[in-house]
C-alpha cells in the first residue's frame, strides 16, 4: 500500500525488538470474541488511477456552478478567487502542520492568524477578533451564548432576516441548554419590528444585515434600544465582501459582530469547509470562544506570537469553558487573509462596487420581465423577486435550461407561505451575458 | 497542548547564539514583517474594472470611513507567506509525534480529488437534481463510516470533534427526553483522563458534568463508574483507545452496566486510528462516537483546522439524527433539511450540509486503502507506537509500568526527577534536533506527561532515528547536561516565547504606531 512505508520484514524486525510473537498480540487488550477475523466489508485498496476514476466520475454527476449563468447565493457565495491563494494554502507548512502549540516552530501561522485577526476587527469595526470559528452559522449561536453570558439573562430575540439555518441553529442548542428563543417570522421586505421584544430577559438581538432576503438594515436605532434595555446587538453577516461598501457592524453600534468568510479565498465546497468570523468590543474579551493569537516578545527579546487567554478554552477550563470549540478552520482562514491581503482596501472597495452594480443592473433586467417583481428597496448583491408560480417548479425548469437561477426561499423556510420568492445573487463572475441569460430564461419559463 | 512554562524565560543571551547580521536574518530564516507594516491601502495584487456608472440601491447605507486593509501586490503577497510558512514545522518537514492528534501523511491525490470543480465548485443550495454525484459521495462515505463502526445511522453534519461529540450527546439528551425523562436523567459521567471537549461539549448543551477517576493501570474504574450509575445519569464519555494510549479492557462491561442503568455510552473517536479493521465500536456496545476525518481518516490538520466530525450512531438514537441526512427517492438522493420531515430529529447544529471538501479527501484516502490497507494503517500505527515504547522503556518511565500500547505511547517525568530538566525543556531540546515534540502535560493524570504518537507514516528508518535522538537526549538529561535543555530551542525561527506577557497585556491585533 503506496502510504505505508514499512516492508514485511521491518515488521518482523520490529516485533522481534518489542518481544511480541506477532502484530495481533499487540491487540489482546481488546475482549478477543469483538476482534474482527477477517476484513471489514468494504472495497479493496484503489490504485491512485482507480481512485481518480471513481470519485471523477461522482464528479461529473454534478453542474459545476462555472459552467452555466450562476446566481445562486443565501449563506454561500460564488467569487473568484486569484490562483496564487490555493497555491499558498497548499505550502506543506501551512497545510500539514497542527495548531501552533509549539510557537517557536510555529511562528508562520501565529503570525497568519495575528494578521488575520486584525483584518477582521478592521473588516467589521471591532476592537478584537478570534483566530475563527467553524462557519457563520456556528460563530451566530456562539454569539448568542456569549451574550447570554454576559447579561446572565437568557432569552435571545431572532430577527427574521436571520438566515433560516442559523435560526435553526440557534434555536436548536437552545432547545437543549433550557434558553429561550423569540424568532420573528420571515420578515421579506424588512419592515419588522423588534423593539417590543426586547424585554428584561432579552440577552441579545440578533440581526442579519444584508439580511437572507438581501435588504439592508441600518440597525443603529437598535443598537440604542437594546443598550437602554441592557441587551447586546449581535450583527450577523453572510456576505462579507458586503463589507467593502456597506456601514459595518461596529459602525452600527454592534456589541458582536459574526458572519461567514468564505466569501474570500474559499471555494463553494458545497457547504464547507467555510470560516466563522468572530469580532467584539473589547470589554467582552474574556467572554470569547475560540482560540485567540497574542504578540509577545522571545528569550532574545524579538517580536513573536503566541495562543493566549487560553484560560477561557475547554483543555484547561474543561466543563467551565466559554466554548467547546477546538479545531477551527485554520486553512479557511489563511485562504480568507491571503485573498483579503491580494485585494488590500482599494480593490476590496472595488470588488464590492462590481458586485453592487452588477445585482443592480440584474435586478433592473428582471423588473423588466413579466411575471416578476422584484421586492427590495435596497441591496448589496443579492435581493428577492416574487414570481408568477411556484418557484421551486421556475428553478428546477432554469436548471433544465442550464441556468443556476438562485434559491427558492421555501428551500430555507417551507410552510411559510414564501412558495413564489426566489433568492437571487449576483457576483463579479456573472456577465453581462449571464445576466441578459437569466432575464430571458425567466421569461421563458414563467 | 499547551506549554507551561516552568522556568521563567531567560533573557540572557546563551553562548550558543549567533552573532548578530545586518539584516536580523540567519541564511535561510528570513525575518517578515507584518502586512500592515509592508502594505500600503492604495496597493492592490488583484486586478479588477471599475464598474460602469450606475445608480446606488444602498438606501444610504454606504461605508465612509477607511476601513484601514493593507494591500500587497502579488509578488509581496506570495513572498510574505511563503516567509512565514518557512518557520512552521509540518508533517511533510519532519516526525510529527503529537499525541492524540495523528499526525499522519496527507496523500496529495486527496488535495487533487477534492479540487474536482465537480466538488470544490458546486453551491450547497443548487437544485438536488444537479448535485446527485456530491449525495451519492456522502452516502457512499457514510456506508464505509456505518461498517468500520458497526453502527445504524451516520450525522455527516458536524465539522469538527468537538462539534461532533457536542452532536452525539445533544442526540442522547433528545433519546432521553422522549422516554420522559428529560428532568431527572442530567448527569454526564467523564473520565479524568478525557479530552477537555469532552467536559465542554457535555456542559454546552446543559448536561452536569461528573469527573470518575482512572485506575493504577490507567483505565477508567469500573467500580466506581458503576457505583455511580443511577436513575439521574445520561450518560458516559469515554476515550476508547483513551488518551493514556490503552485500550479499555472492560469496554464491554461498562457498556452493559451503562446500558442497564438506563444511560447512554459516548465514545470520543479520537482514537480510532488505532483500531480500524480490528474491532468495531457498536460491537462493543457504543451508543454514538465521533470521528475525525482529520485524524483517522487524513484531511490536512491546516494549522489547526478545517477538521470534520461525523458521528455515528446506534439504532436507539438513529430516529434522532440531525438534519440533514440523505433519503434515497426512487432513482434519486434527496436530502432532508428540515425537522417538518423528521419530527424525531433533535434539530440542525450547523448551516448546509457538513464538510464535503474533508468529505472527498477522507474517502480518497479510504478508497485508497481498502478493507485491508485500513487494517494494515491500524497495525503499523500501533506496531510504530510499541517499537518506541520498547526502546525507550529503559531510559524514560510509564506512569502505568511497562505494558503494550495502543497507537501512541504515554511517558511521565519521574525519570527526570534528579536532573533539572522538566518535560517541557525536554520538548524544547528535540526542537533543536529537528523534532516537532511529543504531547506534553497531557492526559493530566500522568505527571508531566509525555505522549507519543507515530502514526503508520513512518518508515523504520525514521524511527530509528528518532528513537537514537530521544536516547541520546535522555542520556545527556541524565548525565547532567541540563544546559543544553534549560534554554531550548537555540535553533528554531524564535526561541521560548513569553506567554505570560501575552495574557497580562493582550495584544490581539496590529494597531498603528502613535504618530511622533
Amino acid at each position: 500500500m503506496r502510504y505505508l512505508p514499512l516492508t514485511p520484514d521491518d515488521r518482523i524486525d520490529m516485533l522481534a525488538r518489542i518481544g511480541a510473537p506477532d502484530v495481533e498480540s499487540l491487540f489482546a487488550s481488546i475482549p478477543e470474541n469483538k476482534r474482527l477475523a477477517q476484513n471489514l466489508d468494504l472495497p479493496k485498496r484503489k490504485t491512485e488511477i482507480e481512485v481518480q476514476r471513481l470519485l471523477s466520475k461522482m464528479a461529473a454527476k454534478n453542474v459545476v456552478a462555472g459552467s452555466a449563468p450562476f446566481f445562486v447565493g443565501a449563506g454561500a457565495y460564488r467569487h473568484h478567487i486569484p490562483a496564487s491563494v490555493d497555491h499558498l494554502i497548499q505550502r506543506s507548512e501551512f497545510m500539514t502542520s497542527y495548531t501552533p502549540y509549539q510557537p517557536e516552530i510555529a511562528q508562520g501561522t501565529l503570525q497568519a492568524i495575528f494578521e488575520f485577526q486584525t483584518q477582521v476587527a478592521a473588516l467589521t469595526a471591532m476592537d478584537v477578533a478570534n483566530a475563527s470559528m467553524y462557519d457563520g452559522s456556528t460563530a451566530t449561536i456562539e454569539a448568542v451564548l456569549m451574550a447570554h453570558r454576559i447579561t446572565k439573562r437568557h432569552k435571545a430575540v431572532l430577527s427574521g432576516g436571520l438566515h433560516p439555518h442559523y435560526a435553526e441553529v440557534v434555536r436548536t442548542i437552545s432547545r437543549m441548554t433550557g434558553d429561550d428563543v423569540a424568532s420573528l417570522p420571515p420578515d421579506v421586505l424588512a419592515r419588522e419590528n423588534l423593539a417590543d421584544l426586547i424585554d428584561a430577559d432579552a440577552s441579545c438581538v440578533v440581526v442579519q444585515n444584508p439580511d437572507v432576503f438581501g435588504n439592508l438594515r441600518d440597525v443603529s436605532g437598535l443598537s440604542a434600544m437594546c443598550r437602554a434595555k441592557g441587551a447586546l446587538l449581535i450583527v450577523v453577516f453572510t456576505e462579507a465582501v458586503s463589507l467593502g461598501l456597506v456601514k459595518s457592524p461596529g459602525e452600527m453600534g454592534a456589541d458582536i459582530a459574526v458572519g461567514e468568510g468564505q466569501s474570500f479565498g474559499n471555494s463553494l465546497n458545497f457547504g464547507g469547509p467555510y470560516v466563522g468570523l468572530f469580532a467584539a468590543r473589547s470589554k467582552y474579551l474574556r467572554q470569547m470562544p475560540g482560540r485567540l493569537c497574542g504578540e509577545t516578545i522571545d528569550a532574545d527579546g524579538r517580536r513573536g506570537f503566541v495562543l493566549t487567554l487560553a484560560t477561557r478554552e475547554q483543555h484547561i477550563k474543561r466543563e467551565k469553558a466559554t466554548s467547546n470549540i477546538c479545531t477551527n478552520s485554520g486553512l479557511c482562514c489563511l485562504a480568507f487573509s491571503i485573498h483579503l491581503t491580494l485585494l488590500g482596501e482599494a480593490g476590496l472597495k472595488r470588488l464590492a462596487r462590481i458586485n453592487h452594480a452588477n445585482a443592480v443592473d440584474l435586478a433592473n433586467r428582471l423588473s423588466c420581465v413579466s411575471g416578476v417583481e422584484v421586492l427590495n428597496n435596497t441591496f448589496f448583491n443579492e435581493f428577492t423577486i416574487r414570481v408568477r408560480g411556484d418557484a421551486d417548479d421556475v428553478i428546477e425548469r432554469l436548471a433544465a435550461q442550464g441556468v443556476l437561477g438562485g434559491v427558492p426561499a421555501s428551500r430555507l423556510s417551507p410552510g411559510q407561505g414564501l412558495d413564489d420568492l426566489i433568492i437571487i445573487a449576483s457576483s463579479e463572475l456573472n456577465t453581462d451575458e449571464d445576466r441578459a441569460t437569466l432575464a430571458s430564461a425567466l421569461q421563458g419559463v414563467l | 497542548m499547551m506549554n507551561r512554562p516552568e522556568h521563567p524565560i531567560q533573557t540572557k543571551d546563551s553562548a550558543l547564539l549567533r552573532a548578530g547580521t545586518f539584516t536580523s536574518n540567519r541564511g535561510l530564516q528570513i525575518e517578515e514583517g507584518l502586512i500592515f507594516e509592508t502594505g500600503r491601502p492604495e496597493v492592490t495584487g488583484v486586478d479588477l474594472d471599475e464598474p460602469a456608472p450606475f445608480q446606488s440601491r444602498l438606501g444610504g447605507l454606504e461605508r465612509e470611513a477607511p476601513i484601514g486593509l493593507p494591500g500587497l501586490s502579488e509578488p509581496e503577497t506570495v513572498r510574505h507567506y511563503v516567509r512565514l510558512s518557512q518557520k512552521n514545522y509540518s508533517i511533510d518537514t519532519g516526525l510529527f509525534p503529537l499525541g492524540s492528534c495523528t499526525m499522519k501523511h496527507n496523500p496529495r491525490l486527496n488535495e487533487a480529488m477534492a479540487r474536482l470543480p465537480g466538488f470544490a465548485d458546486i453551491h450547497p443550495l443548487q437544485p438536488q437534481s444537479t448535485v446527485q454525484g456530491a449525495l451519492e459521495l456522502i452516502g457512499e462515505l457514510g456506508r464505509w463510516l456505518m461498517e468500520m463502526t458497526g453502527t445504524a445511522a451516520v450525522a455527516m453534519s458536524p465539522k469538527a470533534g468537538a462539534h461532533g461529540e457536542a452532536c452525539g450527546m445533544m442526540a442522547i439528551k433528545a433519546a432521553i427526553a422522549a422516554k420522559g425523562e428529560g428532568a431527572t436523567r442530567r448527569i454526564v459521567l467523564v473520565p479524568e483522563s478525557a479530552h477537555g471537549t469532552n467536559p465542554a461539549s457535555a456542559s454546552l448543551i446543559g448536561f452536569e458534568v461528573r469527573p470518575i477517576p482512572a485506575k493504577a493501570d490507567g483505565a477508567v474504574d469500573f467500580e466506581q463508574l458503576t457505583a455511580r450509575l443511577g436513575p439521574e445519569v445520561a450518560a458516559i464519555m469515554l476515550t476508547n483507545p483513551n488518551t493514556c494510549g490503552l485500550f479499555e479492557r472492560q469496554v464491554v462491561e461498562i457498556a452493559e452496566a451503562v446500558h442497564a442503568a438506563g444511560a447512554f455510552l459516548y465514545c470520543d473517536g479520537a482514537n480510532f486510528n488505532a483500531i480500524v479493521g480490528k474491532t468495531r465500536p457498536g460491537d462493543l456496545g457504543v451508543d454514538a462516537m465521533h470521528i475525525n476525518l482529520h485524524k483517522t481518516f487524513s484531511t490536512p490538520h491546516g494549522g489547526g483546522g478545517p477538521g470534520a466530525g461525523p458521528v455515528v450512531l446506534s439504532e436507539r438514537l438513529a430516529p434522532f439524527a440531525p438534519v440533514p441526512f440523505l433519503r434515497a427517492d426512487g432513482e434519486e438522493l434527496r436530502l432532508v433539511e428540515h425537522t417538518s420531515e423528521a419530527p424525531q430529529s433533535f434539530g440542525r447544529i450547523a448551516a448546509f450540509h457538513g464538510q464535503m471538501g474533508m468529505f472527498v479527501r477522507a474517502l480518497s484516502y479510504m478508497a485508497s486503502h481498502g478493507a485491508g490497507g485500513l487494517r494494515q494503517a491500524s497495525e503499523d500505527a500501533v506496531l510504530n507506537a510499541n517499537y518506541i515504547r520498547a526502546s525507550l522503556s529503559d531510559l524514560m518511565s510509564q506512569p502505568f509500568g511497562d505494558q503494550p500500547c495502543m497507537h501512541e505511547v504515554l511517558f511521565d517525568d519521574a525519570w527526570l526527577k534528579t536532573t533539572g530538566v522538566m518535560t517541557l525543556d525536554f520538548a524544547k531540546a528535540m526542537i533543536d534536533e529537528g523534532y516537532h515534540p511529543m504531547t506534553i502535560y497531557f492526559p493530566l493524570v500522568a505527571h508531566g506527561a509525555m505522549l507519543i504518537e507515530p502514526t503508520e507514516s513512518e518508515s523504520k528508518a525514521s524511527l530509528d532515528l528518532f528513537i537514537a535522538t530521544l536516547r541520546d537526549l535522555a542520556l545527556a538529561a541524565l548525565g547532567g547536561d541540563a544546559e543544553r535543555f534549560i534554554g531550548a530551542p537555540f535553533d528554531a525561527p524564535r526561541r521560548r516565547l513569553d506567554e505570560t506577557r501575552a495574557a497580562r497585556n493582550p495584544i490581539l491585533k496590529w494597531t498603528p504606531p502613535a504618530p511622533r
